[in-house]
């Protein structure tokens, strides 16, 4: 699209763009496109199609139909490179880098500029070059893997902007960056925006889009549902338009009764992986009926306790009493077979067997329930008969019992983990951070779960980082800071006190609510 | 023990620590780009086969040495074609090749060598002389030491200096480490690491083609059935002893020839242990030593023996 002035109004236009994976039609005719300048947000929850139609721009799949336009003329991108060689670069969610190399050698890893003999003197200039343009304080000697995360991302921009790339697109950028370094982050951005830089920030926070973009591109299931100015458009009818239905994400608990004590701490201390005190002296007791929600910045002992509760971290000091019973120190085992649930806050790493399928993953831990077995053999029939029900009562997308759980998105991951826990019946559930990375609809599925549970009376310990979480679900709040409880407050408690003491700042007594 | 059989300690420990040297340059070079091969036992073997064969058939350590080359380079093609592009598992193929390699050599051997007359004029081919370098051999303990070698030891010391220049200061290293680490990284920059692995893998298997030929026609000059005894697993042991790197695999590589001295030093000086005891030397200092190691965790390529697949 030229205006007469012969200025490209569109750096890009994709134009009906249709791609599918076998069965799964990932992008239906989808038109999209950027302007110069700006910052467009492809807004959408997981498994939109944001990501299959980014990698179709950056050539890392071919499209079935449509076509792709950069700065008005229509190209084949049939790889990466060919991506790069028309300007366009990508920061892809998981780190394109190499943790053993430093940050000039990744930046100029495969570029033919770097040359045979590499004079890194003359490189880590050029990255310092490009660092001074853009407000960037990268060190260029230092080795990936000693950077924190933010940093290392300046690097992956650093590493587009090197190959010239005049069109950024940002692949969920945010979700390993803390509250500063996201701040930090769009200050960047909008530097480079101002230099001509065209970005597209593919996201499922509405809060970044609202806050950072010009405009959004809303997808779902496959299709774009409406292109929106920001400033047109306000968080209720983004939601409205990504999930396709109202979403409600208010307080909706109804109070009742605690009942009796199901889970209690007493003075118990825990260090963290380098050996420090990360849990210092902290007593708490979590009723029948109740959301208790510890709310504190992350790092500070959070969860580590909640490590030491479900049995996976040694508790130093103090005891620990669950359905009544000493299990300080006891095997997760132990605490299972009492009735312990535990949404852990790595679905990767602690949640999931990633190479199991999903009914296995469905049944790990009740692998040794009689209901499973038929004498020394697994009783696999059983087990999809069980595996079906759950998939179906959880609406984990797509209802395969038989995909491995790498190939589920974030928020069925999740469901396969809840499905899992909740049927176990338990009568104490330990969620940490149980809607980190979700998008919108499957936190409002996790958070329904959850004061479900509470409604059938179950004890429920809430960690969570996200103090809305914590203000929406919780009955009591009890505040972290630095290892110890600073304070237990009520859900009503104005939010900038719950945030002074988030600081470490103790205003006054606070009063119990037990 | 007198400053004779000090300095024969030092120059037979060098001289044990050249063909690990050789090996595990190789193998510092293919792990470092994402594959792990065990074969390297069977391959050194082969090619100490094929070295005597080329230099006892057609008369001259250098067609031994070449020949020893082509063969390792084909074998090790075996395992490339399989591993990369096949994405087979490389411990089994590797496993494979050690058990083709062992049956292979022996059968070969027995086929060329015994009732064909090729003994008459005795067992030995021609191998590999000790080349003196002139005034620096004479440097005393030094000079035997580090100058009074055949030229397979000299060219193992040099690789390690232009392997750490590779891999330290060339775009190729940075491209072998990151096809190593992080394949995937590498594809979006558009390095095509099923090249790169290919290459390092070739490159290895000219290696072992070395280390083997100086099993058979430099340290030794005839060839026995089984006459690696293990030195390529120890090759392997020496890559994860030197971190992956050049200079750490020659001093590791060092310290297993100077094991292996030490148990020849033994021999010699008649002291009254069991010889079986003291042949063990080398063996167990390589379990020792890659425990010792072992304990603190840098170092393996995070993506050795993962096949690499485009999504």
């Amino acid at each position: 699209m030229i205006d007469r002035g012969g200025i490209v109004l569109n750096v890009i236009e994709l134009n009906n763009i249709c791609k599918a994976f076998g069965d799964n039609h990932a992008n239906q005719n989808v038109c999209f496109n950027l302007k110069k300048g700006e910052i467009h947000a492809l807004l959408g929850e997981n498994g939109a199609g944001k990501s299959t139609l980014m990698n179709v721009l950056y050539g890392l799949y071919s499209c079935d139909s449509g076509d792709i336009v950069i700065n008005g003329d229509v190209v084949e991108v049939e790889n990466p490179r060919k991506a790069i060689e028309h300007g366009v670069g990508m920061v892809h969610q998981h780190f394109m880098l190499v943790p053993q190399l430093t940050v000039t050698q990744n930046i100029f890893l495969g570029m033919k500029e770097a040359g045979l003999f590499l004079k890194m003197n003359e490189l880590e200039a050029k990255v310092n070059h490009l660092n001074e343009s853009f407000g960037f304080n990268v060190d260029p000697h230092a080795v990936i893997w000693q950077l924190p995360v933010g940093v290392q991302q300046k690097v992956e921009i650093l590493k587009a902007l090197m190959r010239e790339a005049r069109i950024l697109i940002l692949d969920e950028p945010t979700a390993v960056l803390t509250p500063n370094e996201v701040e930090e982050l769009f200050k960047s951005i909008q530097k480079l925006t101002e230099s001509g830089y065209s970005i597209i920030l593919i996201t499922h926070k509405m809060e970044e889009v609202l806050d950072y973009c010009d405009r959004v591109t809303v997808m779902r299931e496959g299709k774009v549902v409406s292109t929106m100015l920001v400033s047109e458009t306000n968080h209720d009818i983004l939601a409205k338009a990504m999930v396709g239905r109202d979403v409600c994400l208010d307080r909706i608990i109804e109070p009742q009764d605690r009942g009796e004590v199901l889970l209690k701490l007493e003075n118990i201390t825990v260090k963290n992986d380098k050996c420090l005190v990360a849990v210092n002296n902290v007593s708490l007791d979590v009723g029948r009926g109740e959301i208790l929600g510890i709310a504190g910045v992350d790092g500070n002992g959070q969860l580590e306790l909640g490590e030491a509760v479900v049995g996976l971290r040694k508790i130093e000091n103090g005891k620990m009493f669950l359905m009544g019973q000493d299990t300080t120190n006891a095997v997760p085992r132990v605490m299972m077979d009492l009735g312990m649930a535990h949404i852990p806050d790595d679905r990767h790493k602690k949640g999931l067997v990633l190479d199991f399928t999903v009914k296995e993953n469905l049944i790990l831990g009740s692998q040794r329930d009689a209901k499973y077995h038929q004498g020394l053999m697994m009783n696999y029939n059983k087990v999809e008969q069980e595996a079906k029900k759950m998939v179906e009562e959880f609406d984990v997308r797509p209802r395969d019992i038989e995909l491995t759980g790498g190939m589920l998105s974030g928020g069925n991951q999740q469901k396969v983990i809840l499905a899992r826990e909740v049927s176990r019946n338990p009568e104490v559930m330990i969620a940490l951070q149980p809607t980190r990375g979700l998008d919108i609809g499957a936190i409002e599925f996790v958070r329904g779960k959850l004061i479900e549970e509470r409604k059938n009376n179950k004890a429920i310990l809430l960690v969570s980082t996200d103090l809305d979480e914590i203000l929406t679900l919780s009955d009591r709040i009890a505040i972290m800071y630095k290892g110890e409880i600073i304070g237990m407050v009520s859900p009503d408690t104005p939010v900038e006190e719950i945030g002074l003491l988030m600081g470490g700042v103790k205003k006054r007594t606070s009063k119990g609510v037990a | 023990m007198d400053a004779l059989q000090i300095t024969n300690f030092l120059a037979s420990s060098v001289r044990m620590a050249a063909p690990l040297l050789l090996a595990s340059l190789g193998l510092v070079i293919s792990e470092r780009a994402g594959l792990i091969n065990i074969g390297v036992e069977g391959i050194m073997l082969m090619s100490a086969f094929a070295a005597y064969a080329g230099s006892k058939i057609a008369g001259g350590y250098w067609y031994g040495l070449m020949v020893a080359m082509l063969v390792s380079i084909v074998i090790i093609s075996i395992f490339a074609i399989t591993t990369i592009k096949y994405k087979a598992q490389q411990v089994i193929i590797g496993a494979a090749l050690n058990m083709f390699c062992a049956g292979l050599s022996s059968f070969l051997y027995r086929l060329l060598f015994y009732n064909t007359g090729r003994f008459d004029d005795g067992i030995a081919a021609a191998s590999f002389p000790r080349v003196a370098i002139p005034g620096l051999s004479q440097i005393p303990i030094l000079g035997p030491t580090l100058f009074n070698h055949n030229v397979l030891v000299y060219f193992s010391y040099i690789m390690v200096i232009v392997l750490w220049v590779v891999m330290n200061k060339t775009s190729v290293g940075l491209k072998i480490i990151a096809a190593g680490e992080h394949p995937k990284a590498a594809d979006s920059l558009g390095i095509n690491v099923l090249k790169v692995r290919y290459l390092a893998t070739i490159f290895s298997g000219i290696m072992m083609g070395m280390a083997g030929a100086y099993l058979s026609i430099a340290q030794a000059s005839s060839f026995g059935e089984d006459m690696t005894a293990g030195r390529g697993f120890i090759a392997m042991a020496v890559v994860i002893l030197g971190k992956w790197s050049p200079i750490g695999s020659m001093l590791g590589a060092l310290f297993f020839g100077a094991a292996t001295a030490l148990q020849l030093l033994f021999q010699i000086t008649g002291i009254e242990i069991p010889r079986n005891i003291i042949m063990m030397i080398p063996y167990i200092a390589t379990v020792v030593a890659v425990l010792a190691v072992s304990q603190n965790k840098v170092g393996a390529p995070r993506a050795l023996g993962v096949p690499y697949e485009k999504s």
